[in-house]
């Protein structure tokens, strides 16, 4: 039996561990330097983050989990049971409005991120990807709006496809087919929005939550 | 719901009631999350 010395000295140790060539121990080393995992998971905060302008992003997420699941279900049954079926009403309702907050919010979280310039201190990157993904959502909504399968949809899709076909993109993305949208729609974009908001979210915890801007203008001290 | 939205207009603004009146709700809300006490505020690190 090993007493407690010896365990000390077989415990493996990443930082005194040499290098012979392991990419799974380069990777987590640069983890536990960049992202530790009381930054993934702090359980305190700094004090100017008490404040509601800080919950807006949160409440983001909460919503895009809505439409995940609320998608996920509709995708699941289909077109009939989301027009025809009271249940399937409900959830095409739930999937509209969680899509309506999620951007109300985003939005809030946007206005409040600009006015406190949180793109300081490092965090370029961080205000970017909100950026792109603030378009990608966009995109995956109108997509949306296309798979509705209604007239609402054909209205938009006719419509739209001038304006694609002007910008010299209706060839590629056309609008008219309703394969390609709802595609689009329930598989790549709804990927594409996760993986960024995730990255986002580890890009915040990486750098902290910015600080306020000081009296002279820099951030505060 | 079947019927088109009723829109309000003011020289170069075109915008309908339904979207100005949410426009109107998020400014509020932006404007209340920044004066609105914070639960258990003085409870974080300094």
């Amino acid at each position: 039996m090993l007493d407690a010395a010896e365990v000390k000295e077989v415990k493996p140790d990443s930082a005194a561990t040499p290098d012979h060539g392991s990419w799974t121990l380069r990777t987590r080393q640069f983890v536990d330097r960049v992202l530790p995992m009381d930054h993934l998971l702090p359980h305190r905060q700094p004090y100017y983050v008490g404040s509601w302008v800080y919950v807006f992003g949160v409440i983001t997420i909460a919503a895009l989990v809505w439409v995940v699941i609320s998608g996920v279900v509709l995708s699941f049954m289909g077109p009939q049971w989301w027009h025809t079926s009271s249940l399937g009403r409900f959830f095409n309702s739930l999937h509209f409005w969680s899509v309506q907050l999620f951007f109300l919010f985003m939005v809030l979280h946007l206005w409040g991120q600009y006015f406190m310039a949180g793109w300081r201190d490092g965090r370029a990157a961080t205000w970017m990807i909100g950026v792109v993904i603030f378009a990608a959502s966009i995109l995956t909504a109108f997509t949306g709006y296309l798979s509705q399968q209604n007239f609402d949809s054909q209205f938009i899709a006719i419509n739209a496809k001038d304006a694609m076909n002007s910008g010299g993109i209706g060839a590629f993305f056309n609008v008219l087919n309703f394969g390609q949208m709802y595609g689009l729609h329930v598989m790549l974009l709804p990927i594409a929005v996760t993986f960024l908001v995730v990255w986002h979210i580890v890009m915040v915890r990486v750098r902290g939550v910015v600080k306020p801007i000081g009296p002279e203008g820099g951030s505060a001290s | 719901m079947d019927t088109p939205a009723r829109y309000f207009d003011l020289w170069f603004i075109h915008i309908s009631y339904p979207n100005l009146i949410v426009i109107g709700l998020m400014i509020v809300l932006f404007a209340v999350a920044l004066v609105a006490p914070f639960p258990h505020g003085s409870d974080r690190d300094a």
